[in-house]
């Protein structure tokens, strides 16, 4: 495992905090996800023995929890609310849209590995619906009439 | 009408010149409270939250008081206090903004819940999708720590305790409080079966473990400065306190409104708070509560008794926003998420939506859930995709009667209520689609149409 050394101190600083070793499992699925793009069965395997634990527990939340990954994604990863109170503001109007702008179906990695885009459940902002996040950033009023602009945007990386 | 807010929680939320950094927190006053916590016996200090009647906020509406009696403190085990800062009831968008916008009133509210229950160590669960929040509290909770006011020995009273912030990773099912506590020990979110894994007396660690959500806990802080019985006189009794109303959906002015429990009707927040609908549109329904509560239905009579004995008999726009009105027209207040929907609303696609999201959430611990609720959500895509059958609407009610009240934890009525509440209120839609398609059908025309909400 090839961890940036920023991340090895995150982790070293952050283990002994917990009570107990496998309450860090998650934050530290979080910091290699973040380092390395994805959980790889490397990485997993490498969590599991940093906390004395079983590949198998780390691998359980990994495919537990939906923000745990295991494949890299595209340049940009985007991810459309599409809960009831998005869904009314036209959140899937949107995501056609950046379908189309991205040549990319909800769910997939445009060819190019431009952009992953995916439909993701409530992101706690309903009332600027719709809701985009792209990586770490969250958008907030990307409606079917102005998502090819923000599409544009961020293809020139104008966000 | 113009509706004054009355904002507590929300004071300097949106004020402009108001930062999220200490200095400007304590050159409004903050930390006063915390100051005066430590120099109060922390037992009286659960006697005036007990006093405030102040409820859960984060969904039951348990009074937080009762919540903090029930804690054993004889164990001889360490306490624990976690925040619930999930916030992944669809609808309700409340806690990010105190999070980014004034982190340090919550870390005040949980240092003294944290005091009065003499906890040793403090969580705040906060969702992984709050990338931005995460950072900011973790920089609170340096400023803080800088200053005393947590860690060791806080502002020299001798009592120590410290803040941890643990980051969710996008699973709704870690909003409940023993599926949180699996989640910080590392596991599945997979709640936990009460009794005996209450967390008062086995939560974290199977320690003692009080679980409050953000807003409960900012509560705490105003019920120090003003006292049990000061908080209590804002509302109702039995409805006590503010309440932080998010307004989402068919409205000109979506977004979060402040007001004495009880202090507007569901039609004073609709039309004169938000603005009302969109020219020419008309009210059709109301989910009051987050996407878990029973939907209203706009020409709906509600008639019936409170719980102090008074008769009512309301309109949709008549129905006070408050913990006991919401419960007595068949709802609930939940966590304050109100979504609006208007005369353009196809109810099918609405509930399909709905149940696509309680598909992707269940734990899949329990056979009903896991196995019930997709086979809710086949059932109304399946509608919405053009093969929707009349026996539908009896099938749904018929599976979700079969998932309430038997599962582990209330996810079970979550995923239920919406789909007992869509069939009872607008089942006529949903023969009526079955109807429309198979006539679509005869007349050679594909059966499905356009769907905008699922």
């Amino acid at each position: 495992m090839d961890l940036q050394s920023e991340t090895i101190e995150k982790i070293d600083k952050l283990v002994p905090r917990y009570p107990t070793m496998k309450s860090a499992a998650l934050p530290l699925c979080h910091l290699v996800q973040e380092d390395q793009g994805y959980l790889s069965k490397e990485a997993m395997v490498w969590i599991a023995d940093r906390l004395d634990l079983q590949p198998i527990n780390i691998m359980e939340l990994v495919t537990f929890y939906p923000m745990l990954r295991t494949e890299p994604t595209g340049r940009h990863h985007i991810r459309v609310c599409r809960t009831l109170p998005c869904a009314l503001a036209g959140a899937y109007q949107t995501c056609k849209k950046l379908e189309e702008a991205f040549n990319c179906k909800v769910g997939h990695t445009s060819a190019d590995g431009e952009v992953t885009l995916e439909y993701v459940e409530c992101h706690a902002d309903c009332g600027k619906a719709p809701v985009v996040m792209v990586g770490e950033d969250e958008y907030t009023n990307i409606t079917p009439e102005s998502a090819e602009e923000f599409a544009t945007k961020l293809k020139n990386g104008a966000l | 009408m113009e509706h004054q807010q009355h904002r507590l929680i929300f004071k300097h939320i949106d004020e402009p010149g108001y930062t999220n950094d200490i200095d400007c927190y304590i050159k409004h006053g903050g930390y006063e409270q915390l100051k005066k916590a430590v120099t109060m016996k922390p037992e009286d200090i659960c006697a005036e939250v007990l006093e405030s009647g102040v409820r859960g906020r984060g969904g039951a509406g348990f009074p937080a008081g009762m919540k903090w009696k029930f804690l054993d403190r004889k164990s001889g085990k360490p306490i624990y206090l976690v925040c619930n800062c999930d916030e992944s009831e669809p609808g309700t968008f409340k806690d990010r903004e105190i999070v980014h916008q004034d982190p340090h009133q919550l870390i005040e509210g949980m240092m003294c819940s944290a005091f009065a229950i003499q906890a040793k160590l403090a969580f705040i669960y906060i969702r992984g999708e709050f990338f931005q929040g995460y950072k900011i509290l973790e920089r609170a909770i340096e400023e803080a720590r800088e200053k005393n006011l947590l860690g060791d020995n806080i502002l020299g009273s001798g009592y120590s305790c410290d803040i941890i912030v643990h980051r969710g990773a996008g699973a709704y099912i870690c909003g409940e409080e023993t599926g949180l506590i699996e989640s910080i020990e590392g596991n599945r979110a997979n709640p936990r079966i009460k009794p005996p894994y209450f967390p008062a007396a086995l939560g974290l660690y199977q320690c003692p473990t009080i679980v409050n959500n953000v807003e409960t806990l900012c509560d705490v802080k105003h019920i120090i400065e003003m006292g049990g019985k000061g908080f209590s006189e804002i509302g109702t009794p039995g409805n006590t306190g503010t309440r932080i109303w998010c307004v989402s959906g068919h409205v000109q002015k979506p977004g979060y409104y402040e007001f004495p429990c009880s202090a507007v009707t569901l039609g004073e927040l609709i039309y004169d708070v938000c603005g009302g609908l969109k020219p020419g549109r008309k009210l059709k329904a109301v989910i009051p509560g987050g996407s878990s509560a029973k939907i209203l239905r706009a020409d709906e009579r509600f008639t019936g008794k409170l719980k102090d004995g008074t008769e009512f008999d309301w309109g949709i726009e008549d129905i006070p926003m408050d913990f006991d009105s919401l419960m007595a027209v068949g709802s609930m207040s939940g966590s304050g998420g109100v979504i609006v929907m208007d005369d353009t609303t196809d109810m099918v696609e609405a509930l399909a939506n709905i149940n696509y999201f309680y598909a992707h959430e269940s734990c899949g611990q329990c056979t009903p859930c896991r196995e019930g609720v997709p086979w809710m959500r086949k059932v109304t895509q399946r509608m919405v995709d053009g093969n929707a059958r009349e026996e539908d609407a009896d099938l749904l009610k018929n599976i979700a009667d079969q998932i309430a009240g038997r599962t582990i934890c209330a996810f079970g009525e979550a995923a239920s209520w919406p789909v007992q509440s869509f069939i009872a209120k607008f089942k006529d839609e949903f023969v009526e689609k079955a109807r429309e398609q198979a006539a679509r059908r005869k007349d050679g025309k594909e059966a499905a149409t356009e769907t905008t909400l699922i």
